[in-house]
Parts: structure tokens; C-alpha cells; sequence
């Protein structure tokens, strides 16, 4: 027993966290900072972050992932991290020459009260901000939010720094495609692709953190969302915003600053999330959508109904952040399974009420707790076992303790690969996930069937 | 530079000038950047008096450049507590540090059966809320330990200081000192704040401290055994300390405790029972051992079991401080029993790596000690460098008396050691050390790694991601070690990166078997298919043969 000190029985815990489901914002930050086209993220701070979330964002995409940091020692604690990061931002342009720096801080940086702004106006001054270069920030202090708002800020952050318009509207659409991978982002652009729509879709982390092995490595690879695509974004038809705390910020600063008018709807994972976002996209761009996105719906509605035996009444518990699991419990109830401990670390107003909402008919009552950890979702189990579990892959010590199947989703996935290739969001990234899920739950029944049930067809 | 351009780079090796490397890697950074690296490359060249040349170390990260450095928390909770299995290690702080130091690092533990407390899988923190950071976060903190005690009921729990802590001035020693007397069991505070000193150096020092002032000493039983040592500086990533124990049991030497692969709170509190101290990362713990010899009378010894020649040595070195005759007899045997199998494959693998180039840039002794493997496959390491190392672990121990102590060490503290009064029981004589020093023996020695590097290798310290690049595109390694921010920058280069942290998914790599799985690894690696595939046909032979399409 991996997690052998969890105890069956649920005592209150007021201010020890045990087993966090969320991590902190910058990380948040300098994911989505690399999703801008020829930018380095800045970590203002203490090196220490920098290269936590560095090694983070590694292991989970298995790709590169290159930042810059103030190096705080006890000195720029004391009196300030001006110097450092005046003497950052030259070091930057000068050696590695992105065309954006993009600053966040970290707890330190915020609690002594750094005034980026104010330093990057002193950079600038002192001729260190190449023409035609810049530097944009963020506040992202660790005691405030999780990874999920810090990604948030920083996609909004594209909004303050870039935005513009100059009243003439294009014929597009912004996506902020939400706290995704790669993969996600590419089929996201490949729907509006499709229906022939002409998208603006920031952050872009794909062709960043899922590019190919071609034996050069370059610093700046040809993803990432573009400096000029970014200030046009202002001039837009439409945002759709894609999960409420990832994209909402960018997706209403947008509305609020240029009067570009926001829909947010939920990622689209399964299909009814995926519907509402065609559907919005369709009815935004005034376009129809065209035979292949019906037949790719009516494939994902075929695995559903060909194998439904397997997933009724089947008990999930899911750990994640709110976005994503709002979408996944939704797509899991919509095939008849039955999420029934759900937690996320992430403060999120709605998030509760939104899930009992989604769960309303599940025949059995359910647990949602947001914060919550995963030793209370592990305490959850323990007292009412479930079929499948679906998270990070902090989870796998409960799996195995448990011997319950678990289907890797989320972040951080640091012990498989896929998710930075193979979309979960989409009607194909629907019949993904309903793969995994159908090949842990069959391997399962062939493993603990007797001789004489073990079944060649299933 | 003509040295640097691709025909001249294809010649070998040997036909690259090292001196005009090194201006390649200052060439484009700013005139004060380059000033200061300047002292941290070094071309190596031992002087006649066997001397090495002084190389800046333990400085400053630069603002801005790429660096492959966490910080002192990191080195603190995530290296030197990190794999000690039953003490309660509570982060006070923000959520991000100790999720990310939550089982990163792959350090195995053995448990003695189901029941043996294991906290490991665990992450346990105060998740400071910005009214914690207006308010204060003590009596946050207080709770969490309460809360802590009242589930698991530890024997030990530790709490360790993140950047805001320190900022806002939360006492984590007074806590403790408090929740220590309330619940009746050891706790201890780590103010490790990630600012404090230059890298995770700072962290390790924080860490032995605060375990040699708060456990060691405090269990007087005495382990049963007639050899009796401690292993310092080794932290059983993939299984490293297991096939240490393996080995020296075999050979009938007791291992009290480990320094901190596959440790306990009890192995700790019983260290000074030990009558010899080796140590194998002399950078994440010497003063240990130091203040070990002083408050209890036990020698120390510069060890290495990374190589198969090197663990034979270090076997012999520590049978020959105990003079015992049947203890040497039982080492040669494990050695004459062990190497066969470790030269078979050796010499299998040698066929395949000999006469190819390796790079390491990782630690504050694995850049050296891994050189043994490679050598051992035939293979030379042409450039290495320490990510947090001091001048001592390049240069050698002479060079401590004449170390400057900047601001930034001073934050560290020292601790002021003095005999034990009960404890304290010299385990040589001075007429014994004499007679072992006549015979060569050699205590608390360490030459550093460039003595032992070959002449006009580079020798760079902090090396950054910029430098990294210009590295591989000019010698063209057939292998790059490094961490695991580094590692995937590498390959996309076409050039195999291992990584000597974590080791990536092998290990171990410590001892006799672990050389044999160091060699087929790196033998798989350096040998893999897969870089012959970088160009598909079409883009190495772009021109056409029909025009089919066209007409």
C-alpha cells in the first residue's frame, strides 16, 4: 500500500492540504506564454519557480521548455528585483532575442510588491527593449489561485498588451481555446478550419510543445499565436472563450474594452460540449457545418451506442481542474456512467452548483468538493469504490493501492504519452477519450474473469 | 573562427581549439556577462604542482540567462529530505513548491512491510492563502501540524520556509519548538527560503544542518555489526543505496545510516554510532562529515561507487581502514565474485562506445563521478561542469582555507561544533592515522574534479542553455548529461541526452550492477537507430527522377 496512512474515516482538515489537486499560477502562466509566437516566458522571482515550472512542463509534454528568471538571491528580496530584472531583459534580447518577454511573478516577487510596469518603463528607458520587441506581464502571485487562474491571467494579459482596433471589423473569429493541450488546440483550429472560419485562436501551444523530431532545435519554433494576429483580435466578428476560468477573462476583456461580443461555453469534450461550440461557432460566422463534422458526430455517437453495456452505471471519481471537469463529467453522464466523487483544487464559485446541475439524474448520490484534495477523494474511495478513476497522474498511487483502472487526463500526465498528439476535445477527441476509457475497463473484465467467462468477443 | 566551422568540427575533437571555445561561448553576451563567465570556463591545465586552476564557482546566477539551477527549498526539502520515508515533511507555503517536490526525483524506499510508515507518496502542505500572507501564516501552520499528528502520528515532522514565509517573517523554528512540546514528538523547522544562497547547494547545507542539530545523536543503540559505517551524500535515485547495501553487506560492512537514500528518522538519530564516514557526493554534505568527526570522533573518507574500478577502490579503501585482514579477504572475494560479469559486458559495449565523446553538466560530483563509467566504456568526457558546485569540488579540498565567504554564503548558517561530552570517542588513534597515512591511506581527501580531467578539456561552471547550444553544435557529442530541462533541447539537436538527476526512467547505476546498466545504457543510447532517421529519403535526395506528376 503505496498510500497505506489514508484513513478510511473523514476527519475536517482546516489547514493542512494533503495530496493538492492544483498546482500554483505562474506554472499557469508560463504555459500559456509560450503559446505566443516568438516569446520567452520571464519568471520574476527566485530561480528556484523558474526552474520548478520549467521541469513540470517538461516531463508532461516531453518537449523543450525554455524560461528566463530574475534569479532573486537575499538581496532583491531585500530591496527589490528592479536590477534584476532590467539586467534580465537586456541578457534576453541580447542572447536569445525573442520578440516577447513575457513577465510573471511569483509569490516572492508579489509580497515584496514589485511594480513591473514600472521596471519594464525603466527598461525601456535605459534602451534595453529593442524596437519592435516587448515586454508584456502579469501578476500571478502562488498564493492566490491555482495554475488555472494563472493561465487565465496570462491570456488575458494578450488582450491588455496587444489587442487594438481600428473600427473596421474582419470577418473572424478569437478562440481562447482554455487551459488545453496542444492537441486540443490544433482540433479546435482544424473545426473552425473545417466550417471555413477564419479564427484567431490564443494561446497556440501547438506547434510548440508537440513538434516534430527533425534533428535542429530552435528556440522560437513556427507555432504560437502571432504578435499581429493578437492586435487584431480587437477588430474581431465574435470571442468564443472555451471553459469558463481559462478563457473567461480574455474572452470579457475583449467584450469589454473593443465591444467584440463573447460567447463562453464549455470546453467542448464529449459531444453535447462539442454541439454548443459548433453550433456557436455556425451561428457567429453565419456559415453551415459541413458533412464531415456530422459524420465524425455520428462515428462518436457509434462507439456510444455499440458499446453502451460497458459504460452504464459505471462509477467514476475525478480529480482535475474546473473547466475540464465540468465538460468531462458532462460527456461521462451523458453516456449513462456516473461520476460520483469529483474534486478540484481550484476555488471556483460555480463550479459546485454546476456539477450537481450536470449530476442531477445520476441515480446515486454524489460528492463534489471544490478545493479539495486528492486524500479526500482517496477517502471518498474508500468508503464508496468506484469503477474507473480519472486525473493526473498523482492518481496512479491511488489505482494501485485501490485496483481501480485509471485513465490518465489532465495535468500533469508525467508517466505517458499522447496527450500533447491526440485531442480530447472535438467528436475525435471524444472517441479518444471512449477508447481509453473502454480499454481499461475491457482489460480490466479479461484480467478478473474466471477460465471459464474469459470471452474471445466483447 | 575558423576553429569553429563545420568542416574544421568534423575533423574530431582534437582539432577544436578549447581557448577559442571559450571565446565562442562569451561572443555574444553582454561585456559584464561575459566578465563573469569568463572565470567560471575554464580551459583545464594542472600546474606542475598538481595544481589546478581557480575557477569561479558558487556565484551569483546571471538575471535572465537560462539557467539549469533551482533553489535552496529544492535542495533543502526536495533532495535532502526528500527521500527519507517516515519523517512528516510539511511545506509552509504557497501550493506550487511542495507539489512540485512531491516524488520528482525517483528516489526509492523499502519499507520493511506493510505496516512501516511510508510517507513519501505524500504532499503535505500549509497552501498559503493571501490572507496567511497579510495575517501571517503561524497559526495556519500550527494547525496543519495538529492536523498532521492527529492522522498519522509520525515520529517526526519537519516544516519547510518557501520565499513568502521568510518574507513575511512566520517563525517556523518557534513553532516547531512549540507543537515539539505540545505533541510530544521531534519537530524541526527548515528556513530554506528559495532566495537564500545562489542555487540548491544552500538547501543541502540547511538541510544537514538542521538534521545534525535536531536528530543525530539522539538514538545511542548501537546496530549490531563489526564494521560499521555511514554513506553519505547518497540518495538512492533508482535504486542506487539498494544495490550499495546489497554490495557491502555481501562484504559484511554494516550500513547504520544513509545519507538520505532509502533513510529513516531512527538511522539518522543513531549515525554517531557509525566508526566511519564515507562520502559519495562530497558537495551536498563534506561538513557532515566534518562535524561528525568533531562532535563524535568519526573519521571520514572520500568514497565513490559510480564505476565499477571505483567501487572495487572505495571497497579496499574502506576494508583498509579497519585492518582487519578477514574483512579484506570478504572484499576481494565480492570484487573477484562481481567483476566478471561487469567486464563481460564492459568489454561488449566498449566495442560499440570506444573513442566517443560525452558531455555532463549536472550536479556537484556527478559531472565527475560519472566520467569513471564512460572511461571505463572507452568513452572521453571532453567537457563537464557542476550545476551548483563550490571551487572545492573542481579544485580539490586544499583550496578551502582560501575561499572567499560572500554575502550571500553568509546567509548559510555555520554551525560551531564542539565534542560531545558523552558521545564523543575518537575510532583511530593518532598513532594509528600515522600508520595509515605512511601506508598511503588517505582521510578526508578530495582532489575535485579537474585533477582528474584530462588537460584542455572545458571545464564549465553554471553552464547556461545558450552556452549548452553552442557546446553540442561545436564537438558534436555522441552523448549529452544533464537535467531534465535540458534534456529534450538536446535531442531535438539529433544528439542523445541522459539524464544524470533522475536518471530518466534507468538505474541503478551505483556498483557492480549498476555499471552493467549505466553500460547498456548508454550503449543503447550512443547506438540507437533512431538518429540515422532524422532526414526522410525525400530530403536527402530532393532531386527527381520522373516528371510524372508534372506532365
Amino acid at each position: 500500500m503505496l498510500l497505506r496512512h489514508t484513513p478510511k474515516e473523514i476527519n475536517q482538515r482546516k489547514a493542512l492540504t494533503i495530496n493538492p489537486a492544483k498546482t500554483c499560477q505562474p506554472i499557469g502562466a508560463m504555459y500559456a506564454a509560450l503559446g505566443i509566437h516568438g516569446c520567452l516566458p520571464h519568471s520574476h522571482g527566485s530561480q528556484g519557480c523558474c526552474a520548478y515550472h520549467r521541469s513540470t512542463l517538461t516531463r508532461h509534454y516531453k518537449e523543450p521548455v525554455m524560461a528566463a528568471t530574475s534569479s532573486f538571491t537575499e538581496g532583491a528580496s531585500v530591496f527589490g528585483g528592479q536590477a534584476n530584472l532590467v539586467q534580465a531583459i537586456d541578457n534576453i534580447f541580447t542572447i536569445y532575442e525573442p520578440d516577447v518577454i513575457a513577465v510573471h511573478t511569483t509569490c516572492l516577487s508579489e509580497t515584496i510588491g514589485d511594480d513591473i510596469p514600472q521596471i519594464a518603463r525603466k527598461a525601456e528607458a535605459d534602451g534595453k527593449i529593442p524596437s519592435g520587441k516587448f515586454v508584456i506581464h502579469v501578476n500571478t502571485p502562488s498564493y492566490v489561485g491555482t495554475h488555472v487562474t494563472g493561465f487565465a491571467n496570462m491570456t488575458k494579459a494578450m488582450v491588455d498588451y496587444f489587442a487594438q482596433s481600428n473600427g473596421k471589423k474582419i470577418d473572424q473569429i478569437n478562440i481562447v481555446p482554455g487551459y488545453v493541450e496542444p492537441s486540443d488546440m490544433e482540433e479546435i483550429k482544424r473545426l473552425a478550419d473545417v466550417m471555413g472560419i477564419r479564427t484567431v485562436l490564443f494561446p497556440d501551444t501547438s506547434g510548440v510543445l508537440n513538434r516534430p523530431q527533425t534533428g535542429k532545435y530552435e528556440m522560437f519554433p513556427k507555432g504560437g499565436v502571432t504578435v499581429e494576429a493578437l492586435k487584431t483580435t480587437g477588430d474581431s466578428m465574435a470571442t468564443i472563450g472555451l471553459g469558463r476560468m481559462a478563457s473567461g477573462p480574455a474572452a470579457r476583456a475583449l467584450d469589454a474594452k473593443f465591444n467584440v461580443h463573447c460567447e463562453i461555453l464549455d470546453l467542448p469534450i464529449g459531444f453535447k460540449a462539442t454541439d454548443r461550440f459548433v453550433d456557436t461557432l455556425r451561428k457567429t460566422a453565419g456559415t453551415n457545418v459541413p458533412d464531415i463534422l456530422n459524420e465524425e458526430r455520428g462515428q462518436l455517437l457509434d462507439i456510444i451506442t455499440d458499446m453502451h453495456q460497458y459504460f452504464y452505471g459505471r462509477k467514476v471519481a475525478l480529480a482535475g481542474d474546473p473547466d475540464q471537469l465540468i465538460a468531462l463529467t458532462e460527456f461521462l453522464v451523458s453516456i449513462d456512467m456516473w461520476p460520483i466523487h469529483i474534486v478540484t483544487g481550484t476555488t471556483a464559485k460555480k463550479f459546485e452548483t454546476r456539477i450537481r446541475e450536470i449530476t442531477r439524474d445520476v441515480p446515486h448520490p454524489v460528492n463534489v468538493s471544490a478545493p479539495g484534495d486528492m486524500f479526500l477523494l482517496h477517502q471518498w474511495i474508500k468508503n464508496e469504490p468506484v469503477d474507473l478513476l480519472m486525473g493526473n497522474t498523482y492518481m496512479k498511487y491511488i489505482a494501485r493501492d485501490e485496483d481501480i483502472p485509471l485513465v490518465r487526463f489532465g495535468f500533469p500526465i508525467l508517466d505517458r504519452i499522447g496527450h500533447s498528439y491526440f485531442p480530447t476535445v472535438g467528436y475525435r477527441g471524444g472517441m479518444r477519450l471512449l477508447e481509453k476509457i473502454l480499454d481499461v475497463i475491457l482489460d480490466r473484465q479479461d484480467r478478473d474473469a474466471p477460465e471459464e467467462s474469459f470471452e474471445l468477443v466483447m | 573562427m575558423k576553429v569553429l566551422k563545420e568542416e574544421t568540427t568534423n575533423l574530431g575533437v582534437e582539432a577544436i581549439d578549447p581557448h577559442e571555445v571559450k571565446q565562442e561561448l562569451l561572443r555574444k553576451v553582454p561585456t559584464k556577462v561575459a566578465r563573469k563567465r569568463a572565470k567560471q570556463i575554464i580551459v583545464n591545465e594542472i600546474g606542475p604542482e598538481l595544481e589546478a586552476q581557480e575557477i569561479g564557482a558558487n556565484t551569483r546566477t546571471i538575471p535572465g540567462i537560462i539557467t539549469q539551477r533551482g533553489c535552496t527549498y529544492a535542495g533543502c526539502k526536495g533532495v535532502i529530505l526528500g527521500p527519507t520515508r517516515d519523517i512528516v515533511n510539511i511545506t509552509h507555503g504557497p501550493i506550487g513548491c511542495g507539489f512540485y517536490s512531491w516524488l520528482t526525483r525517483r528516489n526509492q524506499t523499502r519499507t520493511n512491510g506493510p505496516e512501516d510508515e511510508n510517507f513519501m507518496t505524500y504532499c503535505f502542505s500549509t497552501d498559503m492563502q493571501e490572507e496567511d500572507i497579510v495575517f501571517g501564516g503561524e497559526k495556519k501552520l500550527r494547525a496543519a501540524i495538529q492536523e498532521a499528528y492527529d492522522l498519522f502520528k509520525p515520529k517526526a515532522i519537519s516544516i519547510f520556509a518557501t520565499c513568502p514565509v521568510g518574507l513575511i517573517g512566520d517563525d517556523v523554528h518557534s513553532v516547531a519548538r512549540e507543537m515539539k512540546e505540545k505533541l510530544g514528538i521531534n519537530v524541526f523547522g527548515f528556513s530554506c527560503e528559495g532566495y537564500k544562497g545562489v542555487s540548491q547547494s544552500a538547501g543541502h547545507h540547511i538541510a544537514n544542518n538542521g538534521i545534525f542539530t535536531h536528530v543525530v545523536g539522539l538514538n545511542d543503540n548501537v546496530k549490531e555489526g563489526k564494521f560499521k559505517i555511514n554513506l553519505l551524500g547518497e540518495y538512492n535515485i533508482g535504486g542506487d543505496a539498494f544495490e550499495l547495501d546489497r554490495i557491502l553487506d555481501d562484504c559484511g560492512i554494516t550500513v547504520v545510516s544513509t545519507f538520505s537514500g532509502n533513510s529513516t528518522y531512527d538511522q539518522f538519530a543513531n549515525a554517531h554510532t557509525a566508526d566511519l564516514n564515507t562520502i559519495m557526493c562530497h558537495r551536498s554534505i563534506n561538513y557532515v562529515a566534518e562535524m561528525m568527526e568533531t562532535k563524535f570522533g568519526i573519521p571520514w573518507v572520500k568514497i565513490n561507487f559510480i564505476g565499477a574500478e571505483a567501487a572495487a577502490k572505495s571497497l579496499r579503501k574502506i576494508a583498509n581502514y579497519f585492518e582487519d585482514p578477514e574483512l579484506s579477504e570478504r572484499v576481494e572475494a565480492v570484487i573477484a565474485r562481481e567483476m566478471p560479469e561487469v567486464e563481460k559486458v564492459r568489454e561488449e559495449v566498449r566495442a560499440r562506445c570506444e573513442g566517443k565523446v560525452a558531455m555532463l553538466f549536472v550536479g556537484g560530483s556527478r559531472a565527475h563521478h560519472y566520467q569513471e563509467l564512460f572511461r571505463e566504456i572507452g568513452m572521453k568526457t571532453i567537457s563537464a561542469g557542476y550545476e551548483f558546485a563550490h571551487r572545492d569540488d573542481y579544485e580539490g579540498r586544499h583550496v578551502l582555507p582560501f575561499l572567499k565567504v560572500d554575502a550571500d554564503s553568509r546567509n548559510i548558517e555555520e554551525l560551531e561544533v564542539h565534542p560531545d561530552p558523552e558521545r564523543f570517542r575518537p575510532r583511530k588513534t593518532a598513532e594509528d592515522v600515522e600508520r595509515l597515512a605512511a601506508k598511503g591511506f588517505r582521510f578526508k581527501d578530495y582532489d575535485g574534479m579537474m585533477r582528474e580531467m584530462p588537460e584542455r578539456t572545458l571545464v564549465v561552471d553554471d553552464i547556461s542553455q545558450y552556452e549548452t547550444d553552442r557546446l553540442i553544435d561545436i564537438y558534436k557529442p555522441a552523448i549529452f548529461c544533464a537535467g531534465i530541462k535540458e534534456k529534450f533541447a538536446v535531442q531535438k539537436k539529433g544528439i542523445p541526452m541522459k539524464q544524470l538527476h533522475s536518471y530518466d526512467s534507468g538505474g541503478p547505476y551505483a556498483g557492480f550492477r549498476g555499471a552493467i546498466n549505466f553500460y547498456r545504457e548508454i550503449d543503447r543510447m550512443v547506438n540507437s537507430q533512431v538518429w540515422k532517421y532524422l532526414k526522410a529519403p525525400w530530403q536527402e535526395n530532393p532531386e527527381l527522377a520522373a516528371k510524372y506528376a508534372c506532365d
